[in-house]
């Protein structure tokens, strides 16, 4: 299901994240507390935690879907908390992918890819068609271009909405519980075109309940719990020699 | 007793009346009671989309003339509205249809219907999910890129039927314009139906108009039901959204 026919096309170029005293509240409630955090270039970094800990909210101030209230988020060397920054821009820089998969309903598979590449990246229709082929092959999808999202299975929407943001090219994925919405058949597929990315070199940061695919394919994993950040280790440490409580607790929990 | 029912026929049912005035209802009225409403319906769907653009701005300076207009044009008699603006407008000076009244009929409805219709498109771009915007936003499109490309095209095909059903009013709301006192030649049914009515003392020829209204909407409302119940059995979640906002509008 997921021969990688050509990963020339899907040669990447990661790039780091840093969180610098990031907080974020919602009203009166805090969801993120003074979060540090370094995502090393051509990495995978997991972020797990209990429901309700600010992992997704870390992730979606990345490409700032939400905006922090206080501290700075850098990819690169770019801020992209910096509120005269073109934030579109920045964003184009940043693939995410979603729980819900959130593709565009009526338009194609190859519509859904093609569209940021020719109005962002303004490539012309015949280039936007070739990339978003090769893309779609690249995850197992080639035949499938003219499928409507309502003509594809959960795990083949979300290897679509994969494709949509590798095709950007970006420096860092973001995966927010990507699997979770899939029947668990459907996983696997996903989660080994992940795995492959990771080995690729592309910067990841991946919001995940598998703990078996942290445990593989990460080199650090982060703990959340609260909006803070309790733990990071690298998978070796994180799962062996976990040090604080709360840690120790969520592992044996979903183990 | 036989006396009056025979009165009660002749009032209503005066067949050689109706005969009489049946071809120009139709060759004459028919035409443009549809050309009224398609015109109307035009504009209404253009001040539609706008208003409704403006009524999901972030921004409170232009949210709220938006909100004022729908509030406003929603709250009056039709009637009243149709004669502010149809007669209002060119005894003001304002005459961009020169003496045409049919132009002013048309801005009139159209700029009422457009009142309804921005609720309509509202709710219809309301219904796009809120994870599909963040899907065009996270690849870089900008805010008015994601409206054109992402929240117009899925938003606008879940309001068509509701949209169609509006079309059905703005043909009954043509009637109104028979108020702004059109020239023979630019009358629609009512108008054509009265003017016999008063001519001949007998009510026929007004019910003739509502029969020919009758065919047009009834057939429509019926295409719209089916039309809107197809929809649901395919994308229930979708339209379970668009309900929710409707709803929430007829409360709110």
């Amino acid at each position: 299901m997921t021969t990688q026919t050509t990963p020339e096309a899907c040669t990447v170029h990661g790039n780091s994240v840093t969180f610098d005293h990031v907080s974020k509240s919602f009203g009166r409630t805090e969801v993120l507390h003074d979060i540090c955090l370094e995502i090393p270039g051509g990495r995978t970094t997991c972020v797990v935690g209990p429901s309700g800990s600010g992992k997704s909210t870390l992730l979606r101030c990345t490409n700032r879907l939400e905006e922090p209230t206080a501290g700075r988020v850098l990819l690169g060397t770019t801020e992209v908390t910096d509120r005269v920054a073109n934030i579109d821009a920045i964003r184009a820089r940043v693939g995410m992918v979603f729980q819900n998969f959130n593709l565009f309903p009526y338009r194609t598979a190859l519509d859904n890819i093609t569209l940021a590449l020719r109005r962002v990246r303004k490539l012309t229709s015949e280039e936007a068609v070739e990339r978003a082929r090769t893309h779609l092959a690249s995850v197992g999808l080639a035949g499938f271009e003219h499928r409507r999202p309502g003509q594809l299975s959960g795990g083949q929407q979300q290897r679509v909405a994969i494709a949509r943001a590798l095709a950007m090219e970006p420096e860092v994925m973001l995966f927010d519980e990507a699997t979770s919405a899939l029947d668990p058949e459907l996983v696997k597929g996903v989660l080994s075109i992940m795995r492959d990315l990771a080995g690729q070199g592309m910067t990841m940061i991946v919001v995940t309940h598998e703990m078996r695919f942290a445990k593989e394919a990460a080199s650090q994993i982060v703990f959340l719990d609260e909006g803070r950040l309790i733990e990071k280790a690298d998978p070796e440490k994180f799962f062996g020699a976990p040090e604080s409580p709360r840690l120790k607790a969520f592992l044996s929990a979903v183990s | 007793m036989f006396d009056g029912l025979r009165r009660v026929w002749e009032t209503f049912f005066d067949l050689d009346l109706i005969g009489q005035t049946l071809p120009t209802m139709v060759r004459v009225g028919l035409l443009n009671t549809l050309l009224l409403a398609v015109f109307a319906s035009a504009i209404g769907v253009v001040v539609g989309v706008v208003i409704a653009a403006g009524l999901l701005s972030s921004k409170r300076a232009i949210r709220l003339p938006c909100r004022m207009y729908v509030d406003l044009l929603r709250g009056l008699p039709h009637i009243l509205t149709v004669y502010l603006i149809g007669q209002g407008l060119p005894l003001a000076g304002i005459t961009p249809f020169g003496k045409s009244t049919y132009g002013y009929a048309a801005l009139a409805i159209g700029l009422l219907e457009g009142a309804y219709m921005a609720e309509i498109f509202r709710a219809g771009f309301q219904s796009v999910e809120k994870g599909q915007v963040e899907a065009a936003r996270s690849l870089g499109l900008s805010h008015l890129e994601t409206l054109r490309f992402v929240v117009f095209p899925t938003g606008g095909r879940r309001v068509l039927p509701p949209l169609t059903g509006q079309f059905i009013l703005v043909i009954k709301g043509t009637a109104l314009v028979y108020l702004l006192g059109l020239t023979a030649g630019q009358r629609e049914m009512f108008a054509i139906a009265q003017d016999a009515a008063t001519l001949h003392a007998s009510l026929s020829p007004l019910v003739a108009a509502g029969l020919l209204y009758l065919a047009i909407t009834v057939p429509m409302t019926y295409a719209v039901n089916a039309w809107e119940r197809r929809l649901r059995d395919g994308r229930k979640d979708n339209l379970a959204t668009m309900d929710r906002a409707l709803a929430q509008q007829a409360t709110g």
